[in-house]
């Protein structure tokens, strides 16, 4: 038994309705209690969309349980068949179902209907939203291309050479409540046209069962979101011989690796970076003198799998960033966060718990955090600037205007996003010079909000305290004498949490018991050697 | 049965449990804590229906059960302990713990009174835990209040003196607002059931008079009963007309003087007209489709049509509960369509062919129908909004003019939807 307040993720029939949602000609009959139908929400809500999604819920009550449930689900199967007329039924249960054990796609496998069936069996009590998208995706995908499969392997990703035609390719894992996926299809597809690719199936995002049935004749796959598609890609690789990309094209180098990733597969002319070095503003914006005051800037990361690892990149290369910390919700991608965390020098953390992460930031005394909406809400409580990279889905994700994260435009889209809730360059030269006036307050600080202050940091401070308190009974801590404490003080409030923690880490080092104005040269000097 | 026809359907229905009570009832009693024991769909449930990431710790969580809570139950009912202790220890302040059962939890029937005797023994009277159930199997939506009200009724001390007892969360501007009525028409000893602490309960007795503030709180009610009190009839506090009738029958129990009751309530209600007249004008005429979920759809339906001049084109209710809305079944129009239970594309498909200018429906169905030129409002709304008392009538209305004035201020060209 797990206490939680707040969940990353939603059950994982949740991530099978995002499938079926994202699709044309699918419906979903799901053995689920009444009050389950909360679940729309996030659909019709969040993602503001104005159809409901193909769901039939069987809505069973507790008077129910004493009777034939099995034959209540039936009824609701046939209903929904006949009113929804799907080419191909996803047939499932939620948590409450499970426990009843109902077998509702035994049920429909029993029934003889026309159109095939995928019987989804999520187990709610160890799995959660994405993997239950991925097993979906995998599924349904499965159920409807098994008798396609070559008995021999003969895909050859080049044969659109002897064929007089473009080279084509699969886009696998767009899906409703994915981050951007709407805008990211936008930009890839765009990409690929630009490098003579054309795109032959997009999954699931708009994708009928009928076009389900279309991939194989793709040359390639290119896996967009692993966290949805990679057991898909895995599957048709095996038994249709079709490769995939590993590269997600997040950030300017994963594009160019993504992209020749592309041509190396498809044996199109080797991809020439050079050419397409400047396709995005964000390399000479990060080169420009203004993003001077952006290197070394530490950056707390957490969200799902793809979008941190990809964060981290374009942290560390393309912005110029240090990365402090790099953490995930998804267990499935503990492993790749863990290998990237690594490669920083840090060790990931792994966890649905989001008062930990919080307690991590504190902690880390970051100067920007990259999260999800989850995160955005600890920076403000902690007086951090945040943008928001990952899901979980917030209605402020789903923007009007085109803003992807992939490609070119998603790079763009990334610089104004991470910079703009910082301090501009020439904002920080300009209050660095001129704070020791009596004007100046600690107040003035543009755009970056009221709480930013001292508010702000003695809630960073309290937290960062504690936690060391916890770390350290043993270990006595130094303490500030008042004339240090002066002198921290005329230290600029965004970078004080960081100077206070390198001083006392500093003190604890060289034995100090009082950290006095001196103690805080001799840390400056020390770390800067 | 009044004016109205009573059809019940069956089908897939499209109303939240009684879990999402949870998030009304944590703000009303802040020194509560809500615990599910349920899945993670109980927890995504709630931060869904809630928005609650703008706490920093929410007053209400879940233990989600795992797979291995599911094998042996007797250790489950120690890892509720355990979890329960947890808890506490990080949250010292909170007095009252509701242990909210959830459809797996009844599935599996976890023995929840057993666990919250077992709790109360060990933290002797530190911190009270009750039970109650929120599961959709059980309970829709608004009954979660009625549930948890219902474990706090035991626990009310016993009085002998006369009272009037408000039953029913209420925001607490209108609570104070409507005691203050009370207190001027000489009903001075008025006390409101959930309290705003909740160690801060209410007496209740022979001579306690109640006064449900809300048409969902059944079971409460009949607690209150065996308690002694006696439940006074009348329409509920919606409306100038339905607040002025439950004061009314407040009035009346306490042998109020008709003089006084008038001198105290004519002003306002004529202040009250004045302020509705504009969005009556707004409404008179337009069709209204009530979709079930929170069960104040009978009374509003009754507001609507009588006080605004709304055309009344169905009104869905998850159940029917006939004592409770005897009152309000009198006031409803001749031949009224009264729909219990649901069949949720039927009914869709009804509210299509007969495009009604509004539609009251619950949040996951109102973006859908809005994109086919169908105006909403959501019903979760009314159950969070300051509503009731003669004073709130035309807020309550405003609440219903809105979406078509926004149509109206809306351009035309760019309300086609393609």
């Amino acid at each position: 038994m797990e206490l939680t307040l707040w969940t990353y993720e939603g059950p994982p029939h949740v991530g099978a309705m995002r499938i079926a949602a994202s699709m044309e000609g699918v419906h979903y009959v799901l053995h689920a209690p009444q009050g389950d139908t909360y679940a729309d929400l996030l659909f019709t809500m969040i993602e503001r969309r104005g159809k409901r999604p193909p769901v039939t819920y069987t809505t069973f009550q507790a008077r129910d349980l004493g009777g034939d449930t099995a034959e209540l689900v039936k009824g609701h199967i046939r209903e929904a068949v006949e009113r929804f007329k799907p080419q191909a039924l996803l047939v499932g249960e939620s948590c409450t179902a499970e426990l009843i054990q109902d077998q509702p796609g035994s049920l429909a496998a029993g029934m003889g209907l026309s159109m095939p069936i995928v019987n989804l069996e999520l187990p709610a009590y160890s799995k959660k939203e994405n993997w239950g998208a991925s097993e979906t995706f995998y599924q349904l995908t499965r159920g409807l291309l098994n008798n396609q499969k070559p008995v021999q392997i003969t895909h050859d990703p080049q044969k659109w050479k002897t064929e007089g035609r473009r080279p084509s390719v699969n886009l696998l894992g767009p899906s409703l409540l994915g981050f951007r996926c709407r805008d990211d299809v936008l930009e890839i597809k765009k990409l690929l046209i630009e490098n003579d690719i054309d795109v032959n199936v997009v999954a699931p995002l708009n994708a009928s069962p009928k076009d389900i049935l279309e991939i194989p004749k793709a040359d390639i796959n290119i896996l967009l979101y692993p966290e949805i598609a990679e057991s898909s890609c895995i599957w048709l690789e095996r038994n249709f011989g079709i490769p995939f990309t590993k590269t997600v094209p997040i950030g300017i180098g994963a594009t160019h690796t993504f992209l020749s990733e592309a041509h190396n597969l498809l044996g199109l002319p080797a991809y020439n970076q050079s050419k397409n070095a400047n396709q995005s503003r964000l390399k000479w914006y990060s080169e420009s003198v203004d993003s001077n005051y952006l290197t070394g800037k530490r950056v707390f990361i957490f969200g799902d799998g793809s979008h941190a690892i990809a964060a981290a990149k374009i942290a560390k290369e393309e912005l110029g960033f240090e990365v402090v910390g790099i953490g995930t919700y998804s267990r499935e991608m503990a492993r790749a966060v863990r290998s990237a965390a690594k490669e920083l020098g840090l060790e990931a953390l792994i966890t649905n718990d989001y008062l930990e992460v919080e307690a991590a930031i504190a902690d880390a005394v970051p100067e920007l955090v990259l999260g999800t909406q989850m995160e955005r809400h600890s920076a403000k409580r902690l007086g951090i600037p945040c943008a928001v990279i990952s899901t979980p889905m917030h209605v402020q994700d789903v923007p009007a205007r085109y803003s992807p994260q992939m490609g070119w435009e998603g790079a763009n889209v990334i610089f104004d996003s991470w910079v703009h809730p910082l301090m501009m360059g020439l904002e920080e030269h300009l209050i660095n010079m001129f704070r020791h006036d009596f004007e100046f307050v600690d107040g003035h600080q543009s755009h970056l909000g009221h709480l930013t202050n001292s508010q702000g940091e003695n809630q960073a401070e309290k937290s960062q305290l504690s936690n060391e308190a916890k770390n350290n009974i043993s270990d006595e801590s130094p303490v500030w004498t008042s004339e240090g404490k002066a002198e921290l003080s005329k230290i600029p409030f965004f970078v004080r949490g960081k100077i206070r923690q390198k001083t006392e880490k500093y003190a604890r080092q060289a034995g100090c018991r009082q950290i006095d104005s001196e103690t805080l040269y001799e840390a400056k000097a020390h770390f800067k050697a | 049965m009044g004016g109205a026809t009573l059809t019940k359907e069956t089908g897939p229905r499209e109303v939240f449990c009684g879990l999402t009570s949870i998030v009304w009832l944590h703000r009303r009693m802040p020194d509560a804590f809500f615990l599910v024991v349920g899945s993670r769909t109980c927890a995504h449930l709630i931060q869904s229906a809630a928005g609650v990431m703008i706490f920093a710790e929410p007053r209400f969580g879940t233990a989600i059960l795992e797979e291995k809570d599911l094998a042996g139950l007797a250790d489950t009912h120690d890892e509720l302990g355990r979890v329960v202790t947890n808890l506490l220890e990080r949250r010292p302040e909170i007095r009252t713990l509701f242990l909210v059962g959830s459809c797996p939890s009844e599935v599996i029937k976890i023995d929840l009174a057993r666990v919250a005797e077992k709790l109360n023994e060990q933290l002797k009277g530190n911190v009270r835990v009750l039970n109650y159930s929120g599961s959709g199997i059980e309970t829709t939506f608004t009954q979660g209040e009625d549930g948890a009200l219902k474990a706090l009724v035991p626990f009310m001390p016993d009085n002998q003196v006369d009272q009037l007892l408000l039953v029913g969360t209420l925001a607490n501007a209108v609570e104070d607002r409507l005691i203050k009525l009370f207190n001027r028409m000489g009903i001075n000893n008025v006390a409101s059931f959930p309290p705003r602490q909740s160690t801060d309960l209410p007496p209740v007795g022979p001579r306690t008079k109640v006064l449900l503030t809300q048409p969902y709180l059944t079971e409460t009610a009949r607690v209150l009963k065996d308690r002694g009190a006696e439940i006074l009839h009348a329409p509920f506090p919606l409306g100038v007309q339905g607040s002025y009738d439950w004061m009314k029958a407040a009035a009346k129990a306490f042998n109020i003087e008709q003089s006084l009751f008038d001198s105290v309530l004519d002003p306002i209600v004529l202040r009250a007209e004045k302020a509705l007249k504009p969005y009556k004008e707004l409404l008179t005429g337009k069709k209204l489709f009530l979709l079930p979920e929170s069960q104040l759809e009978i009374p509003l339906a009754r507001f609507l049509n009588r006080e605004c001049g709304m055309q009344i084109i169905e009104i869905g209710t998850p159940y029917l509960n006939r004592e409770m809305m005897e009152a309000e079944l009198q006031l409803l129009p001749e031949n009224s369509v009264l729909v219990e239970g649901q069949h949720v594309e039927k009914q869709l498909d009804r509210v299509r062919q007969q495009q009604p200018d509004l539609v009251v429906c619950g949040m996951g169905l109102a973006n859908p129908l809005e994109a086919e030129g169908i105006s909403t409002k959501w019903s979760i709304e009314l159950v969070f909004s300051p509503i009731h008392g003669i004073d709130q009538a035309s807020d309550l209305a405003e609440l219903f003019a809105r979406p078509l004035n926004r149509k109206n201020i809306l351009s035309k060209k760019l309300l086609t939807h393609a």
